[in-house]
């Protein structure tokens, strides 16, 4: 459990950081400043709903950080097999770092205005991660070809299940991504879909270092 | 105390976050079933909850009537008894508790206490309510698929759920599994509504030290539940697969009368890590708004500021962090490397220190109060008797070599329902009757609310006494009947028949408290605003019951900390959070310097 625990010490330390950052030295049973001093409520400077994104990160990154440790206790069972990694996935992984980096281009457009380039940059994100996953079933087929479906041996059962997880979440993704595209589509200004468009690429920049710490951790166990 | 005085035309700085745009239903079904008002979705979370918890109850009343009265009810089979188990711990645990302290007190008084219109993402909040829906409406449809529901016990241990010998190991455990993994989605939408709110959708002034502990405890309640449900979730996973495809994350190789079962090097003990990875904090999920629920109805009812906020809000911190360190006191038998359990006692023992801090401040905050003994005080009193006996035994049950004999009886029943069960029950009814005004505008009758409390108290403390004696007795838990094991004297029976009598009075007079609720909605004494005087903003609302949008054309301005009783000098002994410095509001006057 060494890996969730650090990732929930790191948690605690940002809230606990935060909290010091905010009111929390004052004794609030004296404190009644005028409120024309008070300058706020403290909120952070950001939209609610990117907060709520980052909430949701945790939340997912608590997910994988758990099933990270599972995968390493799991690994010292005797039966523990190692892996054979299908070559596909490197292709897979390219493929999905070009699909953040078309988000990233749709990103910058949408904060010029360009709605042409927002246009295209969505659909080539969108293209490119929906290729990733017909890549990904496509490495389910080529292990199942091989002989090793899911209850095969436990690392499978682990490849499995770290890929379904790690897609379901990419499709997850371009369920609001299909949404933003629509807009764009209908000829919506940019400024209106602006927000969706950052919130989707900040998801498939994580998305990406998820899966590139997944395939780490597979390539470090595989045959 | 000091004071500023303040003119009211002074400029009043604009909120640092927009007022989101509400929807507004028009027809009866978009404003009381598919809504999306935090107060009517609390209102269906706790509903939903106490309705589910009412099968559990029914079923521990079962349960009860089987080991008071052994192979007198012949509809109570061994198989059956295992599953009533299973069945009333998840639902009290995850279904009643959880959803709603967080679902259902959380939705009501977070926006009013913070000063918000509503959930920021209120869209996201209904569909919350509708996935927690849809995981009861799977859970209990476990009971009627073949086999029936689960008899693994509510910690699910593998490798016996998914074994055909364990009740409800084909249809049961995977409705189980399935419903759990649609609870954790559905309060996770819910959760990062009650997280994002407090960060984002505070009013103008509410600093997070104006918060009252109320929201702390929700808040702080919140964060564990989304760190820690992931553990849940991953595990239900994995065994749904193990049950369904043959995978073997826990199923170790097994040999079933005399064929292998295709199973092979699977972890029980992984299982068992990440059950209770998530499985510890849960139990702080239910106490962290419990506490913060009982301070806030002490302080008023005493009316005295809450002692030691700051320390209060860092002990919920502490407590929050600590949590998740001490997963493994539950598996002192597991076998495990006894420096891990030297490890493991250690942090236990150590989260005692900003527990026990809390409870001295309770204490400290009703000493020379002006205490109304109100119900819903004799409530918060009772859990501060309750949660310290109850936490107690918990000292006995952290430490290794006193763990390992008691592990396995009826003293860890006990130390569990008085800490985990009464306790924060206790707070739902005290919460119940404080905030039954301000949801319906009408009073709970006080005479049936304190037949209720006493007979509840009382009548737990009848139940859950005696067990640590059958304990220490050496009476095991999960046990159907205990034959004819010898070893036991005979007073151990008549023990267990006075338990039942007292658990079925206690069932029985929820029955008075459900006939309160309902009798009350339609003859209960009108409430007005702020029937107990109350500081905090959910009391200061134009209407009650609140509308859709809570406050109005203008939200409020807070000028002051929620604690602020018998100030010296005031005219009242409450000061509204929201009323300026140097003015009067609903007959106070502000105190002198």
């Amino acid at each position: 459990m060494t890996y969730a625990l650090l990732f929930l010490g790191g948690i605690m330390a940002v809230v606990v950081w935060w909290l010091v950052r905010q009111t929390v030295h004052v004794k609030p049973w004296l404190e009644q400043r005028p409120i024309e001093s008070v300058s706020g409520d403290g909120a952070l400077p950001l939209p609610s709903v990117k907060v709520g994104l980052g909430v949701f990160l945790a939340v997912a990154t608590s997910l994988f950080a758990l099933l990270i440790s599972a995968y390493h206790m799991r690994m010292a069972g005797e039966d523990w097999t190692r892996l054979a990694l299908p070559r596909v996935l490197w292709l897979n992984t390219a493929v999905l770092i070009l699909a953040s980096v078309a988000m990233q281009w749709t990103r910058v457009a949408a904060r010029r205005g360009q709605l042409d380039h927002v246009k295209n940059g969505l659909i080539a994100g969108g293209v490119l991660s929906f290729s990733f996953l017909a890549g990904q079933l496509w490495a389910w087929q080529q292990l199942n070809a091989a002989g090793y479906f899911v209850a095969a041996n436990p690392a499978n059962a682990f490849f499995y299940l770290l890929t379904a997880l790690h897609g379901l979440h990419l499709l997850g993704g371009l369920w609001v991504w299909g949404r933003t595209t629509a807009k764009v589509l209908r000829g919506v200004e940019v400024g209106k879909v602006r927000l969706s468009v950052e919130l989707c690429t900040v998801y498939w920049h994580y998305l990406l270092l998820v899966w590139l710490v997944l395939f780490a951790v597979l390539l470090h166990t595989h045959t | 105390m000091t004071s500023v005085t303040h003119d009211e035309s002074v400029y009043v700085p604009p909120a640092e976050v927009e007022e989101p745009e509400l929807y507004h239903p028009k027809t009866f079904v978009g404003k009381y079933i598919w809504s999306q008002d935090a107060k009517v979705i609390a209102v269906q979370y706790a509903i939903t909850a106490i309705a589910v918890g009412l099968v559990a109850l029914v079923l521990s009343g079962i349960m009860r009537l089987q080991l008071g009265f052994p192979h007198v009810f012949s509809f109570i089979t061994p198989s059956n008894y295992l599953q009533f188990v299973t069945m009333h711990g998840m639902i009290m645990v995850i279904y009643l508790l959880t959803a709603l302290f967080l679902g259902g007190f959380g939705n009501y008084l977070i926006p009013l206490m913070v000063g918000a219109r509503d959930m920021v993402f209120p869209y996201v909040n209904m569909v919350s309510y509708w996935v927690y829906l849809f995981a009861v409406l799977l859970l209990m449809a476990s009971f009627f698929v073949p086999g029936g529901p689960t008899g693994a016990g509510w910690t699910l241990y593998p490798p016996q759920a998914i074994l055909s010998g364990t009740p409800g190991a084909s249809w049961g455990i995977v409705l189980m599994l399935i419903s759990l993994a649609f609870f954790i989605i559905g309060f996770t939408m819910g959760g990062l509504n009650y997280v994002v709110t407090v960060l984002q959708a505070r009013t103008r002034g509410m600093t997070m030290m104006r918060l009252p502990l109320t929201v702390w405890g929700i808040f702080m309640a919140t964060i564990l539940a989304l760190l820690a449900f992931p553990a849940l979730f991953v595990s239900a996973i994995m065994m749904t697969l193990d049950q369904t495809l043959g995978t073997s994350f826990f199923m170790p190789a097994l040999v079933s009368k005399g064929e292998h079962l295709g199973y092979n090097g699977g972890s029980p003990i992984l299982f068992q890590h990440l059950f209770w990875f998530f499985g510890h904090p849960e139990v702080y999920i239910v106490a962290l708004p419990a506490f913060g629920i009982v301070s806030d109805l002490i302080s008023v009812n005493a009316r005295r500021n809450i002692f030691g906020y700051r320390m209060m809000v860092w002990a919920i911190l502490a407590i929050g962090g600590l949590s998740f360190m001490v997963w493994a006191h539950h598996m002192y038998v597991s076998g495990m490397n006894p420096y891990f359990g030297f490890f493991f006692a250690t942090t236990t023992l150590i989260i005692a220190i900003p527990t026990a801090l809390k409870v001295y401040n309770w204490v400290l905050t009703l000493w020379r109060g002006n205490i109304h003994l109100t119900v819903p005080m004799l409530f918060a009193i009772g859990f501060v008797f309750t949660f310290i006996n109850g936490g107690l035994t918990g000292l006995f049950l952290g430490n290794v070599p006193v763990d390992i004999p008691l592990s396995g009886t009826m003293f860890v029943v006990a130390h569990f329902h008085m800490v985990m069960a009464v306790s924060p029950v206790l707070v739902v009814f005290g919460a119940i009757y404080h905030w039954y005004p301000k949801v319906t505008g009408r009073m709970l009758n006080d005479t049936l609310g304190k037949f209720h409390f006493w007979v509840t108290f009382l009548g737990t403390y009848a139940i859950y006494y005696p067990m640590h004696y059958l304990g220490f007795l050496g009476v095991p838990r999960r046990y159907y009947a205990m034959g004819t094991t010898f070893i036991f004297p005979e007073s151990a029976q008549t023990l267990n028949e006075g338990i039942t009598i007292a658990a079925l009075i206690v069932g029985a007079v929820q029955l008075v408290f459900l006939y309160n609720l309902i009798w009350s909605y339609f003859h209960g004494k009108p409430a007005g605003g702020n029937p107990w005087r109350a500081t905090t903003l959910e009391w200061q609302t134009p209407h009650t019951p609140p509308k859709h949008g809570n406050f109005g054309p203008t939200l409020p301005v807070v000028y002051r900390w929620a604690y602020d009783y018998s100030v010296p000098g005031a005219a009242a002994d409450f000061i509204p959070q929201n009323q300026p410095p140097g003015t009067k509001a609903a007959g106070t006057m502000e105190p002198h310097q």
